[in-house]
């Protein structure tokens, strides 16, 4: 199942790495982790370069948690998309709801 | 392999039969619009169904067929000799991939993999070269569109798709993703924006639950039926509005209406993804507020902006015609349902079976009736076998298919090799309802090419030859059937040059098949043709020289206990007399007996019956008035035990243009035969064709004809020296 870590950064912010998939099976389980990332720091930086697999259950919760941020008026950032979340992020055309730099591999 | 795919692949079959149909008809100058209509159903079918069974290769195989079929459709196109010739390629490689399905594979097989694009390359160069001519078939449809809708067509040429999944869909184990990404499989997303605004507040938020609803852009020849379909499994969970292409303003501001979010972020996500101009929304929905006022004015209700704008001639024709193709097509499909039954071929093939046994249990049963000597007992079992006979009859009918499917086929085999060999030829079908059994059908299509193949390639004359002679320059071939006392006739005729006698026997002696100097009939030399080893034609073409000869054509034919015949006359043409049996599984029977033991002779082949006289016998030949006739004693020939009676009698039959005798002990009449096949033990057993049960329920063999006149001819062949044939035996007996 998925693992969480998170850290605090020099500048104060938290950095959330996801391993493992982010999909219906597990959301109930990510949403909590993203909200009790966001109601830690109002810098919110989300790794997901380890994330095998997202189905629309997984993005939904991105969106949720952009939006929660935006609300609260803190920042939310991903740090780091695997191809299957940039697949699924490019597909929905979300890239600029998101506004974060996607760093493409080289081979592609 | 699963049965799906067995019917999937029978199902894709019979729209392939179709789909070819309709393209040579075409091909002749077939105009109409239900012929290209007909085909494109059928290539839809069947990407449809392959779709359904995940044989996704047939799919996008297809796919690529349809394309240029759907081009053809809507006129973007026109149709040309080269396209159909692509298109029949296409037919033929689905054709293939069939072949693999029903080998139990569901994996494409390389080898066809690499002939198949090759194919799907050719068909994409029609679709592609086509750009500049679908581009102004594009201008033309909208600027048509708008005369009929008077001048408030929206810029867009694509179709629009606003969807909003239900709360549940992801739950129910549906994924938007995957909906989404089968459009792809239609056409091109142009614009896609997600809309999340449906998603509450994060403490209210259900991660299971679904949000999200989605703005598309679709440039597609997809029908909107098909666009549907894509979300038919979601259908019930979703709010689906599907704008086709060009339609009108009102059409645009009426679904931002009926859409749930707000109507300005609605306007501006159409006027982003190129639906609509800013110019056109703001128009449309001045007007709404001015309509609004009116209807204040006039104190009526507020018609709904689409009360307003849509009317009757918005609705694309496009559309109508769609759904009026689909209504029929459904009705068709529902009227060809009620009149056939799909039937297990091994059921049908059991009630046979059981027909068989009935039959022989009633004769069983007449022959103790008669035995008894109670005239009561005797009329009832007559009744019963009567009616066991109708029966019997009804049974082996629903075994007949009409010989038209397989006559069909040739269509396509002439046109191909028409043009491989450059001539022109005519096919001229008759006969095609003419009904025969499937496991007959089945056989008779490999001897029936070959002779087709051969009256193309050494019958009909090349052009300049046919004008020289005077003839039509188009050739002209002809495939007929029809029944003739009990059995089916199938000729092959060609307007050819004719078998040439002289030839055949020049060729004969040079293949040793004949001896230089025997005098021949016509008739004689012509069957020559038949023996092994023997072609006439030097040149071996693409056509010839595939191994097999008219030899094994005529083995083919015999197998099924069928008979083959030339007429030939030089310069006017031949013809090929195929004559079957109408069923393989009961025949009408003439029972012998040698010994204790009984022999059936099928009837058909018997043409007299004698008593044997000595004096009229030398050797194993029998004078039968004047003529030599070879002759096999069966107590001879099968080791039967005992000593023959005083009087001897014997059948003569005929089979293949061959008489022999055949020497019984006793005669006992016509005798309905259910034939039973030999073991594999006694497959190689010769001069015995099958075995039946009489009504005592004794076994009685079925004699092979066939193989009993050759094997009496080959006996005295044997006996004369040197080695000579039949013909030449009887000659030398006669000098």
């Amino acid at each position: 199942m998925t693992e969480f870590a998170t850290q605090t950064t020099t500048d104060g912010a938290l950095h959330l790495i996801l391993d493992g998939p982010m999909t219906i099976y597990n959301a109930g389980e990510i949403k909590e982790q993203l909200m009790s990332g966001l109601q830690t720091s109002s810098i919110l930086e989300i790794d997901l370069s380890h994330v095998g697999e997202m189905d629309t259950a997984g993005f939904q919760l991105l969106v949720m948690a952009k939006r929660e941020s935006m609300r609260r008026g803190h920042t939310l950032r991903i740090v780091a998309h695997s191809p299957a979340v940039r697949e699924v992020i490019d597909f929905y055309n979300m890239d600029a709801f998101f506004g974060d730099p996607m760093v493409i591999p080289a081979e592609h | 392999m699963e049965e799906i795919y067995s019917v999937f692949a029978q199902e894709a079959r019979e729209q392939l039969t179709a789909m070819e149909d309709g393209l040579l008809r075409m091909e002749q100058g077939d105009q109409d619009a239900e012929t290209l209509n007909a085909i494109f159903r059928a290539a839809h079918t069947i990407k449809g169904a392959s779709g359904v069974v995940e044989i996704h290769h047939v799919e996008k195989f297809t796919h690529i067929l349809e394309n240029l079929l759907d081009k053809l459709r809507n006129g973007e196109m026109q149709v040309s000799s080269d396209m159909i010739t692509a298109l029949l390629q296409g037919c033929d490689h689905i054709g293939a991939l069939l072949d693999r399905v029903d080998q139990g594979y569901m994996d494409e097989d390389p080898a066809v993999a690499a002939a198949g694009e090759a194919t799907a390359a050719t068909l994409r160069a029609f679709t592609g070269g086509a750009a500049t001519a679908e581009q102004a078939g594009m201008v033309e449809a909208s600027v048509g569109t708008v005369e009929r809708a008077g001048g408030d067509t929206a810029i867009s040429d694509c179709w629009h798709i606003s969807i909003r999944f239900g709360r549940d869909v992801l739950r129910m184990g549906m994924e938007p993703l995957a909906f989404l990404r089968y459009l792809l499989n239609l056409g091109e997303i142009v614009h896609l924006t997600t809309l999340s605004d449906a998603m509450p507040l994060a403490e209210d938020m259900d991660p299971e639950a679904c949000y999200l609803g989605f703005e598309i852009t679709l440039r597609s020849h997809a029908t909107k039926e098909q666009i549907e379909n894509v979300f038919a499994f979601c259908r019930d969970e979703c709010d689906l509005y599907i704008l086709p292409p060009n339609s009108k303003v009102g059409d645009y501001l009426n679904l931002i209406e009926h859409l749930p979010e707000e109507n300005m972020r609605l306007g501006e996500i159409l006027v982003k993804s190129g639906a609509i101009t800013q110019e056109e929304l703001d128009q449309g929905l001045r007007r709404q507020k001015a309509a609004a006022k009116i209807a204040e004015a006039t104190e009526q209700p507020t018609p709904q902006l689409g009360d307003i704008l849509v009317d009757k001639k918005m609705v694309q024709p496009e559309i109508v015609e769609a759904a009026a193709a689909r209504q029929k097509q459904v009705q068709e499909k529902k009227t060809a349902e009620a009149r056939l039954i799909r039937v297990q071929a091994d059921k049908l093939d059991q009630l046979i079976d059981l027909v068989g046994e009935l039959v022989i249990a009633g004769a069983s049963a007449n022959l103790l009736a008669q035995k008894s000597g109670q005239g009561s007992l005797v009329e009832a079992t007559s009744v019963l076998s009567r009616l066991v006979e109708n029966i019997r009859d009804s049974a082996l009918q629903l075994r007949m298919v009409q010989i038209g499917e397989t006559f069909n086929r040739f269509n396509r085999v002439v046109r191909d090799t028409s043009r491989e060999l450059g001539k022109d030829i005519d096919l001229v079908i008759s006969g095609a309802e003419t009904e025969l059994d499937k496991s007959v059908v089945e056989k008779i299509g490999d001897p029936l090419m070959h002779l087709v193949r051969n009256a193309m390639d050494h019958g009909i004359e090349p052009a300049e030859v046919r004008e020289a002679k005077g003839k039509p320059v188009k050739g002209r071939l002809e495939l007929n059937a029809y029944h003739d006392s009990g059995s089916i006739v199938i000729e092959v005729v060609d307007d050819g040059g004719g078998l040439k006698a002289d030839k055949i026997q020049a060729k004969a002696i040079e293949k040793g098949i004949i001896q230089p100097g025997q005098t021949l009939s016509e008739q004689e030399i012509v069957n020559l043709i038949f023996e092994a080893g023997f072609s006439t034609m030097e040149k071996v073409s693409n056509l010839s020289g595939r191994g097999v000869g008219m030899d094994v054509v005529k083995r083919n034919i015999q197998a099924l206990r069928g008979t083959v015949d030339v007429k030939t006359e030089v310069d006017v043409g031949s013809r090929f007399i195929i004559r079957l049996p109408l069923t393989l599984a009961i025949i009408d029977g003439f029972l012998t007996s040698v010994g204790d033991a009984s022999y059936v002779i099928p009837l058909d082949s018997v043409v007299e019956c004698l008593a044997l006289q000595d004096d009229a016998t030398r050797g194993h030949m029998l004078n039968l008035r004047g003529e030599v006739l070879p002759f096999i004693r069966l107590r001879e020939f099968f080791d039967v035990e005992g000593a023959p009676p005083q009087r001897e009698n014997v059948v003569v039959i005929s089979a293949g243009g061959q008489k022999a005798g055949i020497v019984v002990d006793q005669l006992l009449g016509e005798f309905q035969t259910v034939i039973k096949p030999l073991g594999n033990l006694f497959k190689h057993l010769r001069g015995i064709g099958g075995s039946t049960i009489l009504g005592s329920g004794e076994v009685a063999l079925i004699l092979d004809v066939q193989a009993l006149t050759q094997l009496a001819g080959q006996a005295e062949e044997r006996r004369a020296s040197p080695p000579q044939r039949i013909g030449a035996a009887m000659l030398s007996e006669r000098e």
